[in-house]
């Protein structure tokens, strides 16, 4: 019986570690490239009328630069579960640095938070306005990048 | 008999005193920088184009400290690691103790002032082509800033390559001071041939090696494999980038893709460089780009 017991606590312990490896992460991965694809159609907006290829429109920037906000708000440690680096599975960039130096990463996601916050209390503001807090948003972005994003290809 | 052993080795030796000659370290003319007289002002701009801080301040410096070229930056590649050394103006530890003309032999032929060959880690093969008035302003700006006493550190490059001699060869095979785009009587067009084969140095990583290290010049910025291990270096001629002049343009100065996505890699430090150069000289860039030709069917 007890042999049983141990046999099967084996088995759990090993079905367990087996589903562990199986995990593919797909849906953590789906989520935080998401996040990063409304981040840049949003900023797609504002870039438009920052460059005068488009026509400024002080409710559709604030509405743009809003859902920066928003997207800056989501906590981002579930989306970054331990093995989801480029070097453990396909179809992510996520460099392991993003794991090994995790303070470093955290507080770059949180200077995102602070560019878009400055993009959002100067978005209906003007055209001009646009321009410079776009640049503080693009270094926030570049800042991560650099260190933690593998070259796409 | 014996003459004829004796006339071999003599024949032997003057063959082996030739190749030396051959490759031995050239320096620049002297003549040519004595006369020149820098200008710092216009030596930032230089700087800035040509990315010497980037790989020359010390790991992870930010802000201001990007400006203390202490070097120690690793650069790994299929012949070793490469070590950014400092070249600050600091007499002992960096080059403050060189004259204009030594600078423009480590600059513009990868010449030490000591008649040693430099590796083209170093982009001189690139740098070859800078104006000396440039060199000359280059020079004045760099000893302008702070000096810095952290010792330069050895490349970690192992046999056959740690053989400096044999760079005066690949220099013979690879260094030329053709441009790869033609003349033109378009200033903008020269300004961005400038730009991107002289000071951006833009070619070192977006045009392919063979497997001597040699730029294939034939296979102009059509893209590369990353030296760094991961992913590939895209391509910029015009049929496999895309973007409009004003995309590339904004690319340089804002580090945002027209789909704004943003810039990545070492091409963060390339894009915070272009950010303070004049538009024109962002604008210049894209027109060369766009003007370059289809690359050849492999």
């Amino acid at each position: 019986m007890k042999k049983t017991l141990v046999l099967l606590a084996g088995l759990a312990v090993f079905g367990g570690s087996a589903a562990l490896a199986q995990a593919d992460f797909s849906g953590q991965i789906k989520a935080r490239q998401g996040q990063f694809q409304i981040l840049a159609i949003n900023l797609g907006i504002l870039g438009g009328m920052a460059k005068g290829e488009t026509p400024y429109d002080a409710e559709l920037a604030q509405h743009a630069a809003d859902s920066l906000v928003a997207v800056s708000h989501i906590y981002e440690p579930p989306l970054w579960p331990e093995g989801s680096d480029n070097m453990s599975l396909d179809g992510t960039r996520a460099l392991p640095s993003i794991w090994d130096e995790r303070d470093d990463f955290l507080s770059k996601w949180a200077a995102l938070g602070t560019a878009v916050s400055g993009m959002q209390e100067v978005a209906a503001t003007g055209q001009e306005a646009i321009g410079p807090a776009l640049g503080k948003v693009g270094g926030a972005c570049k800042a991560c990048h650099d260190k933690h994003r593998a070259p796409s290809g | 008999m014996r003459k004829t052993l004796i006339l071999g080795a003599l024949a032997a030796l003057m063959a082996a005193g030739g190749v030396l000659f051959v490759t031995r370290a050239q320096p620049v003319d002297s003549a040519v920088f004595s006369g020149l007289t820098g200008d710092a002002a216009q030596g930032e701009v230089v700087f800035t184009a040509a990315g010497c801080a980037s790989c020359h301040h010390a790991p992870d410096a930010t802000g201001e400290a990007k400006l203390v070229l202490a070097g120690g930056q690793r650069f790994t590649s299929d012949f070793g690691v490469f070590l950014a050394p400092n070249i600050s103006p600091d007499a002992r530890a960096g080059i403050g103790s060189w004259s204009l003309t030594d600078f423009a032999g480590a600059v513009s032929k990868g010449v030490t002032p000591e008649g040693q060959h430099l590796y083209p880690a170093f982009p001189y093969t690139a740098y070859t082509h800078m104006a000396p008035q440039e060199v000359a302003d280059l020079w004045d700006y760099l000893q302008s800033l702070p000096p810095s006493d952290t010792p330069s550190l050895p490349h970690e490059v192992g046999f056959p390559f740690n053989i400096r001699q044999s760079l005066g060869v690949w220099k013979m095979l690879f260094m030329t001071d053709q441009w790869v785009a033609p003349d033109t009587e378009d200033e903008t067009l020269t300004r961005g041939r400038y730009l991107v084969e002289a000071l951006a140095h833009c070619g070192e990583c977006h045009t392919p090696r063979n497997v001597l290290g040699g730029l294939q010049r034939d296979a102009w910025l059509s893209g590369a494999a990353n030296p760094n291990g991961t992913g590939r270096i895209p391509a910029l001629t015009p049929d496999k980038l895309s973007w409009s002049e004003t995309d590339i343009a904004y690319y340089l100065e804002t580090g945002f893709t027209p789909d704004f996505d943003s810039v990545g890699g070492h091409m963060v430090a390339v894009v915070e460089n272009f950010a303070k150069l004049p538009a024109s000289d962002r604008a210049a860039v894209a027109a060369y780009l766009k003007a370059l030709p289809q690359p050849a069917e492999n």
